[in-house]
């Protein structure tokens, strides 16, 4: 109770805070006692305030949600200190104004991430989950470490504020090694291709409220650290750029495919929704990607629409998946299960959660009504509009580019589609999943906070006009010269003949609706009283529940679509009657879906630090003298250098 | 350019205009609907039931008894009027008799497009929630192809989009009708090779689904709405002919954009329209009826093959409209 209720406090304090960055004044901190020689800095301006009050908003509907889901699953008092610790972290993160305290910042995000998702540490898959991401967020932080302290030793100081005033006069060299290393470390933190392999394993396993609070939130960080770092204090909106804008755009448009093909065939719920969100963040690179290329050509006015598309893809991301995380935990808290396979009938066991997640599942699937609609709608746009005059570089990218969005977008549809019939309709598949029981008040207050947010993103994106216009005026190397789309109840794009109005079409659908209806009303008077019978079971007595489609057949055309990039590993087996070559017995069908990046790229580096440290140990025989010897030799090394 | 048409005032004529539109939709869908299926008769040598037959399956089924099949939910429940709100209310958006319909600016094609597959979601979950094999399988596979189709729609809308500098229908619209030139482009005709193929796609025509078989392993739209009966049935049966009939006149009016009445149409204006789609609609549906009897269907894992092939032609046909792009004043 008093844990979520000071998550849900913390979460109020960073939306207020966060607000007030945005349409006031930037926010100056300094606590010199706190570290030696430089001080903790915080600084918090228009973008930092933006990041701080979404992860704000997402904890205040985690930590309601947190207070009947503890109760429920009894959780140990580790995780219920740790859980308000971590929101603190992650609202630090995006104030921090100066390299080290970012860098504090940052690293008390991730151990204290990394704790929470060891909380349930008895079970296997858990701890193999919290090495992976242990691992990999490590790299990601040496990564980041490493091009800081390169910026702020060629910036000529530690605070953000210095580095800005003196980016201009960094060679170009220092700028492409701190933008890749960047990209590489917040792109891990972000689930970006090719480091994304910790999100399937360490969101799935960790607890379904920080799961919510890490697909929601935490992997924002990510993309701020890239707007923070890149775009805002090194980004120069010039012909320097070009590759940079295309180097976001491919990482993008690779992560959101190749993410949302996993989850069209991933049959753990929790999974299918991990690699959702490395599709999302995948777009939201693409768009910061193609914000920043179309401004290099100069092409303001296009570049503030990407960029608007990418700050109402990281809001409405947070919403639905914060929503479609906390409802997975309500079922995961109710039957047990995560397997879709075993799922299934829970519509009439659990109707709330089952509403929940259909809000959830629509936002996530980008179509009208849905929260995510907007966003990609204006990523489109910005896509199709972009110059296109004597430029063969943007003639090029920019079609492939709406491809892969739509290509995302649709099979984003399967994969919700899929997550939601399969799971929430239809008859229950095991014993647990017809017992489930629906979630306490308190999950289900949760939950509705986050579903009202889909819905403002849905119907009403004219509530966010005045926020995202102050954040994009503080990015001008990616078209916050110019004013970004209008969006009033008609969506209107400066310059161009494109408006569209979610809030319109919403209610005309539900005049439609009533429409159809009322035709189907038709000879009402004729008909006898309506009744409800079996089932069609082609003459046969009574179907299973077995005899449904579960998400593995559901999804099969997809995998064997996609063959080539999925590389499954299937068998079957065929037992035949010992009697007849003609009869079977017995059919065994086994398929495995691992992650082929994982295995192509991971599996080899794994092996060559397994055989190197292997290598290494022969230097450790456990002898005293020997290791005197290292340590003699080393000093001497030391001092031949240093003389 | 017609940046504001459907932003200026609308006179009552706009209005009357649209909802004419609904109107011809509804009733008209039917008789498309018919008419296919007596065109594949005579060609078939069979004599066919007559174009009217539809309305009279319509009239039979409305007056059936209700019948819900045991452990549905609502979903199942509300699809069928869900696909039915989808194909009028795209049908009030689309210019078909007029330009300039008051809900133009409110959705562009991306809108159009994204309500059609939200239809096309709706029954498939509807599908799902039965809890049967047919309904699974007829939902797994619309869904592989709904996916599938996606980029093509959006490439193609794409495509549209560069001479008229807007992807709001009354844009695109009136810039062909400005510039017949476009039409012969190498973009244009790619872009109208691509989009027909996804919609009969997307209306589950041959060759990627047969509309009259009911053999289970060859099915896609008839196994998904294997459960409904009745009422609901009907509402179905006239909702995929709805979606047909406004896909085939959006197709009609994007690359033949004549005798559709402006934004501040006259009476005589809207008539015009109103005979000049209905002609364009039946044409276009007969040549469908008649391709159909030619062609078998796709085994379903070919399906994929003709969707990329689609794919690559929309890609084509952006790439050629840059680059052969003519300037529009």
């Amino acid at each position: 109770m008093l844990s979520g209720g000071l998550t849900a406090a913390l979460g109020m304090a960073g939306v207020a805070l966060g607000l007030s960055a945005i349409f006031g004044e930037t926010r100056h901190l300094k606590i010199s006692w706190l570290l030696p020689l430089v001080g903790v800095i915080f600084d918090l301006g228009q973008v930092g305030g933006f990041f701080v009050a979404a992860t704000g908003a997402v904890s205040i509907a985690v930590g309601i949600y947190a207070v009947g889901y503890a109760q429920r699953e009894h959780w140990a008092r580790f995780p219920l200190v740790m859980l308000p610790l971590f929101v603190a972290a992650m609202l630090l993160v995006p104030a921090a104004g100066s390299v080290t305290t970012f860098l504090l910042a940052w690293e008390l995000m991730a151990g204290a991430s990394l704790v929470l998702v060891l909380s349930e540490h008895q079970r296997e898959a858990v701890r193999s989950a919290g090495v992976f991401y242990a691992v990999m967020t490590q790299l990601g932080f040496a990564a980041i470490l490493v091009a800081l302290v390169v910026l702020s030793a060629a910036g000529g100081g530690d605070a953000f504020a210095t580095i800005a005033a003196h980016a201009g006069g960094l060679s170009p060299g220092t700028r492409t090694a701190v933008f890749l290393l960047t990209l590489m470390g917040f792109g891990s933190k972000a689930g970006l291709l090719p480091l994304h392999a910790w999100l399937p394993r360490a969101h799935p396993e960790a607890p379904s409220p920080v799961s919510a609070l890490m697909s929601a939130a935490m992997v924002n960080m990510g993309i701020y650290g890239i707007i923070r770092i890149d775009l805002q204090l090194l980004g120069q909106a010039d012909a320097s750029s070009h590759w940079w804008g295309l180097t976001l755009m491919i990482f993008g448009a690779v992560s959101a495919v190749f993410g949302v093909l996993q989850a069209s065939v991933a049959t753990d719920l929790k999974r299918l929704l991990a690699y959702s969100t490395t599709e999302n963040m995948g777009l939201i690179t693409l768009a910061l990607g193609a914000a920043t290329l179309l401004s290099s050509y100069g092409a303001h006015q296009v570049a503030a629409m990407a960029m608007t598309a990418a700050l109402l893809l990281i809001l409405s991301h947070a919403a639905f998946k914060t929503l479609a995380f906390l409802a997975a935990g309500s079922v995961l808290a109710a039957t047990g299960l995560r397997d879709l396979d075993k799922l299934g009938g829970l519509a009439r066991r659990m109707p709330g959660t089952t509403v929940m997640f259909g809000i959830a599942a629509l936002g996530a699937s980008g179509l009208p009504l849905g929260a995510g609609f907007v966003g990609e709608w204006l990523l489109l746009q910005s896509l199709i509009h972009s110059p296109h005059e004597n430029n063969t570089l943007l003639a090029l990218t920019m079609p492939l580019s709406v491809g892969a969005v739509a290509l995302t977008t649709g099979l984003g549809i399967a994969a919700m589609v899929k997550a939601f019939g399969v799971g929430f309709l239809a008859r229950p598949r095991s014993a647990a999943a017809a017992a489930a029981r629906e979630a306490p008040a308190s999950m289900m207050a949760g939950m509705g906070i986050a579903a009202a947010a889909c819905a403002v993103f849905a119907v009403a994106p004219v509530l966010l006009g005045p926020v995202l216009s102050h954040v994009l005026t503080a990015l001008p190397s990616v078209g916050g010269r110019e004013a970004g789309p209008a969006l009033g109840t008609y969506l209107r794009l400066p310059g161009i003949a494109g408006s569209m109005s979610p809030g319109l079409i919403a209610a005309a659908l539900v005049v439609a609706v009533i429409l159809a209806l009322g035709l189907a009303r038709w000879g009402a008077r004729h008909r006898p009283v309506a009744a409800t019978v079996p089932l069609w079971a082609c003459g046969a007595d009574s179907l299973s529940s077995k005899m449904q489609y579960t998400a593995t057949s559901f999804a099969e055309p997809l995998q064997r679509v996609f063959d080539n990039v999925l590389k499954p590993e299937t068998d079957v087996e065929v037992t035949h009657f010992a009697e007849s070559q003609y009869l079977v017995e017995r059919v065994t069908y086994r398929t495995l879906l691992a992650d082929p990046v994982e295995q192509r790229l991971y599996t080899p580096v794994v092996r060559a630090v397994t055989i190197w440290a292997q290598w290494v140990r022969r230097a450790h025989p456990g002898s005293v003298h020997l290791y005197l010897t290292y340590g003699a030799l080393g000093l001497l090394i030391v001092l031949v250098i240093a003389r | 350019m017609n940046a504001t048409i459907g932003l200026a005032g609308h006179t009552y004529l706009t209005y009357l205009a649209t909802a004419l539109q609904v109107l011809a939709v509804i009733v008209g869908a039917p008789f498309i609907v018919g008419g296919m299926r007596q065109v594949r008769a005579r060609l078939e040598g069979r004599a066919g039931g007559g174009i009217g037959q539809p309305w009279r399956d319509l009239h039979k089924q409305l007056r059936k008894q209700q019948v819900t099949p045991q452990g549905t939910t609502v979903v199942f429940g509300f699809a069928p009027a869900v696909v039915a709100g989808t194909a009028l209310l795209i049908a009030a958006i689309l210019p078909l008799i007029a330009l300039g319909s008051p809900l133009d600016p409110a959705a562009d094609l991306f809108g159009v497009v994204g309500l059609l597959f939200l239809g096309t979601v709706a029954l498939t979950l509807a599908g799902l929630d039965t809890g049967t094999a047919f309904g699974g399988m007829g939902s797994s596979r619309e869904i592989t192809i709904a996916a599938l189709v996606e980029p093509t729609i959006l490439l193609a809308v794409f495509a549209l989009s560069v001479p008229g500098r807007s992807a709001n229908l009354a844009a695109i619209v009136s810039a062909t009708a400005d510039n017949p030139g476009h039409l012969v482009s190498p973009g244009s005709l790619l872009a109208f090779v691509a989009l027909a193929i996804v919609i009969i796609a997307e209306t589950g025509r041959l060759p990627v689904d047969n509309p009259s078989t009911h053999l289970e392993l060859t099915m896609i739209h008839e196994a998904m709405v294997l459960e409904y009966a009745g009422p609901k049935l009907a509402l179905v049966e006239w909702a995929s002919g709805m979606r047909l009939t406004v896909l085939l006149g959006l197709l009609a009016n994007l690359f033949l954009p004549w005798g559709v009445a402006g934004a501040d149409p006259s009476v005589l204006a809207i008539l015009i329209g109103f005979v000049a789609i209905t002609v364009k609609v039946a044409v276009l549906a007969g040549l469908l009826a008649a391709g159909e009897v030619f062609i078998a269907k796709l085994r379903y894992f070919r399906i994929p093959e003709l969707l990329a092939g689609s794919f690559l032609l929309a890609l084509l046909a952006v790439t050629a409209s840059y680059f052969f792009a003519t300037p529009t004043n």
